[in-house]
């Protein structure tokens, strides 16, 4: 598999970058963390201590006591700023409402996006937080890291920023949380020059894509999940970074059907892997599942016992098109019937693989309820072949598709919003596709068509006089 | 080139183009898959999960990479991210990833460093008790909650998040170890309409929900927000333009109108609409975005407002105990809550889940008419016969 960067790659060895060393990383001990407090009372919040779940109270507190170690001379915002956070927490929680203010226009020279700029309104008490902006830094694609880049960032972020952190925000970045305006150029610069490392997307720009694990680690992926995003992240850097949308736009790339990534519900553009011919099946793997030597479902329901594996309950009867069936011990399939569901391979991994001629469907249109109510993503393109570097795509889908919505698209109206408001029948014609029964669950019940002048015979201006020659008044 | 400890780095804010980076893109993620994926990639033929949280992946090379799937906080610290990376030098060659719900995943390429990773996960607690790394997350069971920032960073939330996940996964901590359910179980939480975390199709759906019209700050609000856009920004027309007795231009609302979507306010920072006894947790349930065996579908509202109990959100964690329990007793093998809920009936979901209809669960915005029955094809329960009573039609 190649192995093609758009630049190449610095190494990065944590060694060699770091700013504290290992004395400073471990600052600190056991029986110190279990008699720390910290500098506010915080009851309500150190009630979420207890429990088997992992407490971010107690992980936070731990940064903070780190913090009063390292000294303010090691620090480039305040030590205290996670007490301070943990402090306004308390009070939220008191008052039952969230003590950041509304906005904040802050950025790196040059962007758009990337910065969520962000004040506390309770100052006074909570000095450290005063300004707790947000950067969020685009993750490689599915997540994958090395500990030199991971301690290098920790690092970084330490020094410069608050040490707290989110993996990941809801769209995919890391998040570093919380620093003062002074610092937000110092870190694009380090994350620049030392990581060689960009942000990510924010305001009414291409947010950051992402993808699912794909071939890394997947035997359904269809398609290089993670060069499609590596390779759309890159070409549309300037749509990331300035804004010139009419709202956010989101790409996400799914694998397979089962949309690990959630790409059909939360992406205005979503692409998912699937093949368009038949599915591969090794009837030897398909008698050891119905001999009960291969777990279903890759074991997912060992922790009850379900009975015996019954390949007729399971797997014939539950597939939705029922294109399936036993005949002389082997299991055959109408592929042409199939509608890709991936049941019968979830549950038989070792016997059932998608087929090998593989490609995309595109969707468009998801998002969430803000504005005109919650959107699935619309099926629009049904198969299409992803092969780097993507040209079909960017030229035959998102270029058309973006043209459209920045010419049409009213402030803060997502692209399922624009493809409700003008109809399907635009989008058509932005993209130049012909329309599919595929495009819909079932044809309109309502018969109030908006006929165009041209699709009706002899068009429709008529003369009044030549009807009344017809038809007395 | 080593990470600055200049007060402004590299950066010269005098010169703020000069050696300026723009445009880098994420780095290329070939370089951090640990050699056994590399060598793998594209070619994997199976997975089994051998215990709860851990994974082996079967390559047609002969080759296999064990996963050990641990929950995480979205909130991490750098002191955490740390750890996580002392575990990954110490056993997975200084490799480690993170899924799409905040798991953290370490990989190895043996049963030996496999068994050694795991006995030392288990053994790491945070020192006020907790799990740092409970591994689980995966099959028929629940895997970690996807969330938004609530009181930690935001400023809209109607919720807080990180607190209710935390509260929520101790209670279903044994179904994150376990893979006892139907299927999988995907819980998501979003504190406000805006949904940052689009749980719109989740299995169970945690909403923090605003119930008080804005509060509009006149003093200020001409001169910090643009009156038509936050006009236009209602979508349900329920902003006009008014003047303040001082003659100050300003907007008046038609309380009736709003449905507290919150919009407004994202436009305009002078209709705050936070309230303490107003704010409260929305619960959907039954959505899922699979396209396994059933379209993905959406989350339907269950509960219309639990309390916002902080911190520990009693109400809440029991009432998605009882749908999840409920479901647990009664769906088959591979149906979802939602394709439970389908094949029962609604009628039959609120019944066995104890959930009593309200009159806020009968849809009554745009395209409500789609969710009604129009058919004599319904299950007779007690919410049934209430009506039936109340009509005069029984005893």
């Amino acid at each position: 598999m190649a192995f093609e960067p758009k630049e190449p790659q610095k190494e990065l060895k944590y060694d060699e970058l770091r700013i504290y060393s290992d004395d400073e990383l471990n600052n600190y001990t056991e029986e110190e963390l279990k008699n720390f407090k910290i500098k506010h009372d915080i009851p309500m919040v150190e009630d979420l201590e207890s429990g088997p779940w992992p407490s971010f109270v107690a992980d936070a507190k731990r940064e903070a006591l780190h913090r009063r170690k390292l000294g303010q001379d090691r620090l480039m915002i305040e030590q205290d700023v996670v007490e301070d956070m943990l402090g306004q927490l308390e009070v939220s929680f008191q008052d039952g409402e969230t003590h950041w203010k509304h906005g904040g226009i802050v950025g790196v020279f040059g962007y758009g996006g990337g910065v969520i700029g962000r004040y506390s309104d309770l100052q006074e008490q909570f000095p450290s937080i005063a300004h707790f902006h947000t950067l969020r830094v685009n993750q490689p694609a599915s997540k994958f890291y090395s500990t030199d880049y991971l301690k290098t960032i920790c690092d970084l972020w330490e020094f410069r920023g608050s040490g707290m952190m989110n993996m990941h925000g809801s769209t995919g970045d890391i998040i570093f949380l919380g620093t003062f305006t002074e610092q937000l150029e110092p870190i694009f610069f380090e994350l620049g020059h030392v990581l060689q490392q960009d942000l990510g997307g924010s305001g009414s720009n291409l947010r950051t894509p992402s993808c699912c694990i794909g071939k890394a680690r997947c035997e359904f992926a269809c398609v290089d999940t993670q060069e499609l995003c590596y390779e759309l992240t890159h070409y549309y850097q300037d749509e990331l970074h300035r804004p010139q949308f009419p709202y956010k736009f989101k790409f996400k790339f799914d694998g397979c059907p089962n949309g690990c990534v959630a790409s059909i519900a939360r992406s205005d553009m979503s692409f998912i892997g699937t093949w368009r011919d038949n599915i591969r099946i090794d009837q030897e793997a398909v008698q050891a599942y119905i001999g009960g030597e291969i777990a279903p479902n890759g074991g997912a329901h060992a922790g009850k016992d379900w009975g015996k594996f019954d390949i007729q309950k399971e797997v014939i009867d539950l597939c939705p098109t029922r294109c399936m069936w036993m005949e002389d011990g082997k299991l055959k399939i109408d592929d042409k019937e199939c509608t890709r569901c991936m049941h019968c391979i979830n549950v038989m991994p070792r016997a059932l693989r998608p087929g090998t001629d593989t490609g995309v469907s595109i969707l468009l249109g998801a998002k969430a309820p803000i504005l005109e109510g919650a959107q699935m993503a619309l099926l629009t393109i049904p198969f299409m072949k992803a092969e780097p570097p993507f040209d079909n795509i960017k030229e035959k889908v998102i270029e058309p598709i973006w043209d459209w919505w920045m010419e049409e698209g009213k402030n803060r109206e997502r692209l399922g919003e624009l493809i409700q408001r003008q109809g399907v029948q635009k989008l058509l014609e932005v993209l130049n596709i012909p329309p599919m029964p595929q495009m819909v669950k079932e044809p309109r019940a309502n018969p109030y068509i908006f006929w165009k002048e041209e699709d009706v015979p002899g068009g429709w201006d008529r003369d009044i006089k030549d009807y009344r020659a017809r038809h007395k008044r | 080139m080593a990470l600055s400890q200049e007060r402004l780095g590299r950066y010269n804010p005098d010169k703020p183009m000069e050696n300026r980076l723009t445009d880098l893109g994420p780095r290329h993620y070939w370089q951090y898959f640990p050699p056994v994926i590399q060598n793998n990639y594209g070619k994997w033929l199976y997975h089994e999960i051998l215990e709860p949280g851990v994974l082996v992946h079967v390559s047609e090379t002969g080759d296999k990479v064990f996963t050990v799937r641990c929950g995480g906080c979205r909130f991490m610290t750098v002191e955490n991210v740390r750890e996580i990376c002392e575990i990954a030098d110490k056993y997975c060659d200084g490799y480690v990833r993170f899924t799409t719900r905040n798991n953290i995943e370490f990989m190895v390429d043996t049963q030996d460093k496999l068994d050694a990773l795991v006995k030392d996960l288990r053994s790491r607690k945070h020192v006020s008790g907790s799990y740092k790394f409970p591994i689980g997350g995966t099959g028929a069971g629940v895997t970690n909650i996807v969330h938004t920032q609530g009181y930690i960073h935001c400023h809209t939330p109607a919720t807080d998040a990180s607190s209710m996940v935390k509260s929520i996964m101790d209670e279903l901590f044994d179904y994150f170890q376990g893979m006892t359910l139907p299927a999988q179980v995907r819980v998501s939480m979003a504190c406000c309409l805006n949904m940052c975390g689009a749980v719109h199709c989740s299995d169970i759906a945690l909403l923090g929900y605003h119930r008080k019209p804005p509060i509009i700050d006149s003093e200020v609000l001409e001169s910090v927000c643009e009156i038509p856009l936050v006009i236009a920004a209602c979508p349900t027309a329920a902003i006009s333009p008014a003047k303040t007795e001082e003659g100050k231009k300003t907007v008046k609302i038609k309380k009736e109108r709003c449905m507290f979507c919150g919009n407004c306010y994202t436009m305009c920072m002078a209709l705050p609409l936070s309230d303490k006894e107003g704010d409260c947790v929305t619960l959907l349930a039954g959505g899922k975005l699979s396209n396994r065996i059933s379209p993905p579908k959406f989350s339907k509202v269950v509960i219309p407002a639990l309390p916002n109990n902080f911190p520990r959100f009693p109400e809440t964690c029991e009432a998605i105990k009882k749908i999840i329990e409920a479901y647990a007793a009664d769906a088959r093998k591979y149906e979802r809550i939602g394709d439970w809920a389908e094949r029962i009936g609604w009628e039959k979901f609120f019944e066995k889940c104890g959930i009593p209809f309200t009159e806020h669960l009968i849809d009554d915005y745009r395209l409500a008419y789609d969710t009604y029955r129009t058919s004599t094809q319904f299950k007779f329960t007690e919410a049934a016969w209430a009506v039936s009573k109340a009509a005069g039609g029984i005893e």
